[in-house]
């Protein structure tokens, strides 16, 4: 019998090369042995993606694209449908879980200089994978048909009209009709649920493969393949499975634990994740006083207010995608990990993960005149840090990079150095127990905390030199 | 430096007038395990609301299940006499109707609870005052205009505002209560708690399951994670 299975593996694996497949990709891909945390964040992608299409092929058993059933369906999905509800959540949570993984996953890359030679196209297949996300999250908010979802579409819509001559045939003809209706929900569901998760899909692998011709980078952006053995295995290489498949197990354990904790206990996330106002019927004759977009495109959206022109708004908001694409080529830095890289670089960094925060807090909030010049600002900040990086990274001051990779500590190796931490912010105070017994109730010590938070600035400040 | 931290700060002015703006909410006390308290919103529901808002989402057997009592009892009880117990709040009142009385149909409650909130609703039960210029004959404090009468009055009474003036302004500083209700004010607090707390059940009847699945669903993470984190330091331990 076992003679029999194993004459057809054989058979199989004669016709279809699985076992190189896996050596290639699994078994024998070698991957740098110090990934830190932000190196969680590439398969937890994949996990959510594959969150996104179990449940939204599950969602799609019971929800209607018509704009007289849209609405009514989810709430059917929500109540009446067997775990329609966990599913629902799992897919809406999904969405938000996703841009926030994306956006982690793109610092990194940033941070550790992962764009650079001979990474640009990995940069630039993720880029797509990144604008294709936008699309299909943009497309998958209408199909709720609530309030934010038609007119948060009406108003994204109506922005290609800007584009001179051409612009308001171009969004009649994307809407379908002259306002977002049913057509527009129609096309929108088709997009959402085949033409995009198709080209989705297919980005993503070539993201991987790309990636697997190169192979990964690390925190200290040194090339592990410059540096290999006398069998050609890079010596700071370990095999992607099963080291990396273990610990990245331990990822998504992690990931679960938040992921579930929102959507067993906040599934609106206080309005973030799903918006009170979607849960109003979308109304074409009655206008919110204040559409905002779901807190993923707000830093965008936040550009495009800040622009007083409309036209010249809706080209900063697509330039602010544009010049991530061109990430690999503004930069002129020699170096690649941030570890190395001169003080200038970290500083503009910094800069620009604040601009992109507060414009992503004031694209939530309504138009002030105050908070318009503040989202200038921060939107001049957002494209100096991209258009003057050829000049600022070309006289960089860089640290000189280690031949080799530098260790990256174990969990328990920093145990110690987090109770001393806690030792110093808190104060042990004897207390008798009516039982008669000593405890040692601990409490916040103001001069340990003041201290520490000193220790922490001035390390943050010594580490941006 | 001082100069760049004032002029900061003022960029910071815009987003507390916002947040302080309008009128503070009352506080609602939501409980979804006070079976007794969703019965009481049902009927207060059925005898107050449903004759022009439907809650269309929600089924009588559903609350029969969730507020662990019989059919028969939400049958008697609760539902309008007529309705079956798979049938779900709809209004009996003709939507064509409807928009020629109040010039717009009255909305379905089922989720209203989730767009405005529980604080919103209490406030917004407890805020009608009277304004001979409306048509209605009366105003509500967080909904300007409204263009519903105030059906509790027979048993809130009748309300009238004192105003205050700030700012070269006049607003509303509170509500007294000029002609006394048939319920006191502390029983009509809880009647409109127990219907706030009802419309939060009805804009998500399975919140109660899912709090409870949710404690077992991480205790069974943690679990995961312990096991997950042991495997993979067993496969990393000769790894330096």
């Amino acid at each position: 019998m076992k003679h029999r299975i194993n004459d057809c593996a054989d058979w199989f694996l004669d016709r279809f090369e699985l076992r190189d497949f896996w050596n290639a990709h699994m078994a024998q891909y070698y991957a740098p042995k110090n990934f830190n945390f932000w190196y969680f964040f590439g398969s937890l992608a994949l996990l959510v993606l594959v969150n996104q299409f179990l449940t939204g092929i599950l969602l799609t058993m019971n929800y209607k694209p018509d704009a007289e059933l849209a609405f009514d369906s989810v709430e059917y999905i929500m109540r009446d449908v067997s775990w329609g509800w966990l599913v629902r959540y799992m897919h809406s949570t999904g969405a938000s879980a996703f841009f926030i993984i994306v956006y982690l996953h793109m610092f990194r890359g940033i941070m550790y200089g992962s764009y650079k030679k001979p990474r640009e196209l990995v940069w630039i297949f993720g880029m797509l994978i990144f604008f294709c996300l936008m699309a299909e999250a943009f497309m998958g908010y209408l199909l709720p048909w609530g309030q934010m979802s038609y007119w948060g579409a009406q108003v994204i819509i109506s922005l290609f009209s800007a584009i001179p001559v051409i612009g308001d045939d171009l969004s009649l003809w994307i809407r379908g009709d002259y306002v977002v209706a049913d057509a527009t929900l129609n096309r929108f569901f088709a997009f959402h649920v085949i033409a995009v998760p198709l080209v989705m899909l297919l980005l993503v692998f070539l993201h991987i493969a790309a990636l697997h011709q190169v192979g990964s980078n690390n925190p200290d952006g040194i090339e592990i393949k410059q540096n290999k053995d006398i069998n050609g295995i890079p010596r700071d290489g370990i095999p992607f499975h099963p080291y990396y498949t273990v610990k990245d197990i331990v990822g998504v354990a992690v990931f679960l634990i938040f992921f579930a904790t929102v959507i067993f206990y906040m599934p609106e996330m206080g309005g973030y994740f799903l918006e009170h106002a979607n849960f109003i019927p979308a109304d074409p004759l009655k206008t919110p006083e204040h559409i905002a977009p779901v807190w993923y495109f707000t830093p965008f959206y936040a550009i495009l207010r800040a622009v007083p022109d409309k036209f010249a708004g809706v080209i900063a908001m697509g330039g602010a995608i544009v010049v991530l694409f061109l990430l690999p080529w503004l930069d002129r830095c020699e170096v690649k990990s941030i570890r190395y890289r001169g003080g200038i670089y970290k500083k503009a960094l910094l800069l620009f993960v604040i601009s992109f925060l507060a414009l992503g807090y004031l694209g939530t909030q309504p138009v002030t005149p105050a908070a318009t010049i503040a989202a200038r600002i921060f939107t001049i900040i957002y494209f100096s840090f991209f258009l003057l990086m050829p000049i600022y990274t070309r006289w960089e001051k860089t640290k000189p990079v280690p031949a080799r990779l530098t260790p990256q500590p174990t969990l328990e190796e920093q145990i110690p150095a987090v109770i001393e931490t806690f030792d110093e912010i808190t104060v042990k105070e004897p207390l008798q127990t009516p039982g008669g017994m000593t405890i040692l109730p601990r409490k916040p010590n103001p001069t340990g905390i003041y201290s520490v938070l000193v220790r922490f600035a001035k390390k943050l400040k010594d580490s941006l030199d | 430096m001082k100069k760049i931290t004032n002029t900061l700060l003022l960029f910071l002015l815009p987003f507390t007038a916002f947040a302080s703006g309008g009128v503070e909410l009352q506080e609602a006390d939501i409980d979804l395990s006070d079976s007794a308290s969703l019965q009481r919103g049902a009927k207060y529901y059925v005898t107050y609301c449903l004759g022009c808002h439907s809650a269309k989402h929600i089924r009588y057997i559903r609350m029969a299940k969730d507020f662990n009592i019989s059919k028969e009892k939400v049958l008697e009880e609760i539902a309008p006499e007529g309705n079956g117990i798979y049938e779900s709040m709809i209004t009996a009142m003709n939507a064509h109707d409807a928009e020629k009385w109040f010039g717009i149909k009255p909305p379905d409650l089922s989720l209203i609870a989730r767009s405005r909130g529980p604080d919103w609703l209490v406030t917004y039960l407890k805020g009608f005052y009277v304004d001979k210029s409306k048509v209605l004959g009366v105003n509500n404090t967080v909904f300007k205009d409204v263009g519903m009468p105030n059906v509790l009055w027979q048993l809130q009474g009748e309300q009238r505002p004192v105003f205050k003036k700030a700012d070269g302004q006049t607003t509303i500083d509170r509500l007294v209560l000029k002609k006394p209700g048939t319920m006191t004010e502390k029983q009509f607090d809880r009647m409109v708690n127990d219907l706030v707390n009802f419309l939060v059940y009805v804009g998500e009847p399975h919140q109660l399951e899912r709090l409870r699945l949710g404690k077992y669903v991480l205790l069974y993470l943690f679990m995961f994670l312990i096991l997950a984190y042991l495997l993979k330091k067993e496969y990393w331990k000769d790894i330096h």
